[in-house]
């Protein structure tokens, strides 16, 4: 070892050194407060997951089905599951409230008899999967424009920016309420796809779609700087065609940037999702989101505030989770970025 | 008349006053009251035009009948007189000539609308003429029996009503001539849509303009986004107390904007007087126990129901239709409503103790007069036998609480028996019309029916005949396409048979009910009550089997 020359050591400790995703992955784990929402998270989705373990084992009821004259024992008494006033006027029916045993209605039921727990699992399921689906589209859409734009430049840039200003231009909330509106009664097609009313499908579309441009717009944004970038200017200097390029120079350094967004996108389409079926016209009866458990609980917000809290309550957990993990990956993968979403 | 809320019923059945839960609240008998002070109304949202010729919608029902008057109008009081027909704008009730197709109308002297200008015959004439010239939502169905309304109806613009509507201006009088005789003309010209405007209110929606009146009060200003603010009309002089009694409150502010929740509240501790708007169900039980003396319960002559496309699969094969009849679990249904104490299941048309009613259910475990459980076993046999298990089903509802409920309930309910449902919650301010209209093929939805005016054709002949059924419109109360012929012809029979032998026309009616029923263009669902929570202060609350609450008889202290 005493006898390397200096360069010889240099280029040793080299390729000794890990590579960027490695330095990334070691920046991630040292972030306890990411890893920490990465468990949460976890411990979420598999929660989720089992939702039809535990409506079948534990609350052992259909979440899906109303149940208005139904009976439970608790606790040794045989209750119903809408008890009826009987004081005063005797004047409307109250839901189960929360047993909080590890059992049927744990968390109560909501106006149409049904366990809220496993509801909530449910609509957990649902409210992952339209946001990860929507993150899918949203993400892959927004790449490729981007890409594309910021790459080949020109009139190919100006149509594709003025399309992305368009979309822009519309509030978030607005664009997705008024395309779920308009789409929420009839089905559509896309070329051999067909989305039918009602479908899970349906949100997923639309809130892939109206968060394109906001992904989109940076990601030319840096392509465009890479495109400045003295190994690009080399590449082209050796004549590497403009494929190559693409593929070999600029899209390992856009992946990066993706990735940061993935938690962030996943956060949005996750509170959207929830607005829009909060607003009916997103995931439909019987389906289950949090956003629709949370208007079942909206009537019930005086007398069984748990129906509307939980899922709330699991928005915000989940959201954060993945803010807090937004940021750790950006640290670790894009630390020179500032990254906004909206 | 359809409601704009899901609770919101309309009207109250004959005789059914004294079944109050709260009868401390209804002052049926008459006080000596305390005039001035201002009314404080709350609603979540304004109803629209303010037009009376247009406005169908119980929420401004109840203000125009203050605002406004027609030649004769229902009593307004507390019992079940309240249905009975009284002479307003006219000196008397005309009785019927040329076999029950003449009414001549003398008009009262001195009265004078709200902007001071004299009323005349020419003004009645005018106000019928306009109904046509706007389109209103009801010449097609309750005054296309007048001469010239054919004419009017193809071409509003240039309605004249020509020898239908026959003013002499010298004699004060106004002559009405019926294509045929309509047993229940008077009743159709009691409602605001017949309310005698000036000859010079514009021939087109009046929107959010006031249009003056001859009530004891008047709009003095209309924003749909914050309040409705009302005065006492300077001009009005009480000419019958029993057709158009003057007002306590010097003002009545009906403000929109507010939660349900926090219109509860505000009523609770005294802000408000008077929510429109059904308390939301969570607030019901505390309502019942900490608020009972300020809440009170009437039975309505209403429906709530699901209308069947009889003109689209699987629908359109009467055995799905009373399978769904069969399958229907009308006490849960109940218990999404608030409760037996808030409706009763029903399967008939009419609802209890209307005139013609006589109790009826084919669609349940134990066929007879009353319901009392599904029978599930006979609806999926009826499907079975119809070989329709399987198809899609759409139901739409209105994005309340209430009628979403139900139709995740009935969506329940198909599924079981066989089909594949799904519900479309859609907004309650276009629901109504669109499952009117054939264009959007709506197979199933959920709807409610109010009394305009008590009689077995409002109910009937309006929902259910040929002549009710527009393909293509947005104003085809027929909502589920229900023609038979024959049984369209039962009622023409009981319409002409009730103009000589009353009974006799009853009896018809009872007989075309329970045809309609056994054919199941709808599912009836249940009657639905209409729940009045009032704030402390609020005294003399006259509920009306027509009117509901006559807010102008009850004062503030």
């Amino acid at each position: 070892m005493d006898n390397l020359s200096a360069g010889q050591a240099l280029v040793r400790s080299h390729r000794g050194a890990e590579g960027p995703w490695r330095t990334a992955w070691r920046k991630l784990r040292a972030d306890r407060a990411a890893i920490m929402a990465f468990g949460v998270l976890v411990l979420i989705t598999a929660a989720s997951l089992a939702a039809p373990l535990y409506a079948r084992h534990v609350a052992g009821t259909d979440p899906f089905a109303t149940n208005l004259n139904g009976e439970v024992v608790i606790h040794g008494e045989t209750r119903q599951v809408l008890e009826p006033s009987t004081e005063g006027l005797g004047l409307g029916f109250t839901p189960l409230g929360p047993t909080w045993d590890f059992g049927p209605y744990m968390l109560g039921a909501d106006n149409q008899g049904r366990d809220v727990a496993a509801r909530l699992l449910y609509g957990g399921r649902n409210s992952l999967l339209i946001a990860g689906a929507a993150a899918l589209i949203c993400l892959g859409l927004a790449t490729l424009l981007g890409i594309v734009s910021g790459f080949f430049g020109g009139l190919v840039d100006t149509l594709l920016s003025r399309i992305l200003d368009v979309l822009w231009a519309f509030p978030i909330f607005l664009l997705a309420i008024s395309l779920s509106i308009v789409l929420i009664t009839q089905s559509i097609t896309i070329g051999p796809i067909e989305i039918r009313s009602g479908s899970l499908w349906l949100p997923i579309f639309i809130i892939g779609i109206v968060y394109v441009p906001y992904v989109a717009r940076p990601i030319r944004g840096h392509v465009l700087s890479l495109m400045q970038a003295e190994f690009v200017t080399a590449a082209i200097g050796i004549g590497a065609s403009p494929w190559r390029i693409l593929l070999y120079d600029i899209l390992p350094n856009v992946i990066t940037r993706v990735i940061v967004f993935v938690p962030l996108i996943l956060a949005l389409n996750m509170m959207t999702e929830s607005s829009l079926s909060f607003l009916s016209i997103g995931v439909q009866p019987p389906d289950a989101s949090w956003g629709t458990i949370i208007q079942d609980g909206q009537g019930l917000l005086y007398s069984r505030p748990i129906v509307a809290l939980a899922p709330g309550l699991a928005i915000v957990i989940s959201v954060l989770a993945l803010n807090i993990l937004g940021d750790g990956v950006r640290d670790a993968l894009d630390p020179k970025s500032s990254i906004r979403v909206v | 008349m359809r409601s704009r809320k899901v609770f919101s019923a309309m009207m109250a059945g004959v005789g059914l006053a004294g079944l109050t839960l709260m009868a401390p609240l209804t002052g049926a008998a008459a006080q000596e009251g305390k005039a001035g002070g201002t009314l404080k109304l709350l609603a979540n949202a304004a109803a629209g035009t303010i037009d009376p010729h247009i406005n169908y919608t119980l929420q401004y029902f109840q203000i125009n009948y203050i605002l406004y008057d027609g030649l004769v109008t229902f009593r307004k009081t507390g019992d079940k007189t309240g249905f009975d027909v009284v002479a307003d704008l006219a000196e008397s009730l005309p009785k019927p000539e040329d076999g029950g197709k003449k009414y001549v109308f003398t008009l009262r002297k001195g009265i004078k609308f709200s902007d001071g200008s004299d009323l005349t015959t020419a003004d009645v004439v005018a106000s019928f003429q306009r109904m046509f010239k706007i389109s209103g939502p009801t010449t097609g169905t309750l005054y296309n029996g007048i001469v010239g309304a054919d004419k009017c109806l193809k071409t509003p613009a240039t309605c004249t009503l020509e020898g239908g509507v026959v003013a002499d201006e010298a004699a004060s009088t106004v002559t009405f001539n019926l294509v045929a005789p309509d047993p229940d003309f008077l009743q159709k010209i009691s409602i605001p849509h017949a309310a005698i405007l000036p000859a010079e209110a514009p021939p087109k929606d009046a929107g959010t303009v006031p249009v003056p009146g001859t009530g004891p009060y008047m709009i003095a200003s209309y924003d749909p986004n914050s309040l409705l603010k009302m005065v006492r009309n300077p001009h009005f002089k009480e000419w019958s107390k029993e057709a158009q009694p003057a007002g306590y409150p010097d003002g009545i502010d009906y403000g929109f904007g507010l939660s349900d929740e926090a219109a509860v509240t505000a009523v609770e501790n005294g802000q408000a007087d008077w929510m429109f708007d059904p308390p939301p169900a969570d607030r019901l039980a505390e309502l019942g126990t900490k608020y009972a003396k300020q809440v009170s319960v009437h039975p309505l002559t209403a429906m709530w129901y699901a209308p069947m496309n009889t003109n689209l699969a699987p629908f359109n094969d009467i055995r799905v239709r009373q399978a769904v009849n069969y399958a229907i679990d009308r006490a849960a249904v109940v218990k999404l409503f608030g409760g037996s104490n808030l409706a009763q299941p029903s399967c008939q048309i009419l609802p209890p103790d209307f005139p013609s009613y006589a109790p009826y259910c084919p669609f349940t475990a134990n066929p007879g007069e009353k319901w009392s459980a599904p029978d599930l076993e006979k609806a999926k046999a009826l499907v079975t036998a119809s070989g329709t298990a399987g198809q899609e089903v759409t139901i739409i509802t209105e994005d309340t609480e209430v009628s979403k409920s139900i139709g995740i309930y009935l969506q329940d309910v198909l599924n079981g028996l066989g089909y594949k449902t799904s519900v479309k919650p859609i907004s309650q301010n276009i629901q109504f019309t669109y499952i009117q209209n054939t264009n959007n093929k709506v197979q199933i939805s959920i709807s409610q029916w109010f009394q305009d005016y008590p009689k077995p054709s409002n109910f009937l002949q309006v929902l259910f005949s040929c002549a009710s059924f527009t393909p293509g419109s947005d104003a085809s109360v027929n909502i589920s396409g229900f023609c038979d012929k024959a049984i369209d012809q039962k009622m023409v029979e009981a319409q002409t048979a009730t103009i000589a032998d009353p009974a006799k026309g009853a009896e018809l009616w009872t007989a075309v009910d329970k045809a309609v029923t056994d054919a199941a263009p709808v599912a009836v669902l249940f009657t639905p009550k209409r729940i009045d929570l009032i704030s402390p202060r609020l005294k003399n609350f006259v509920f009306s089997p027509q009117f509901y609450w006559i807010m102008s008889q009850s004062w503030v202290e």
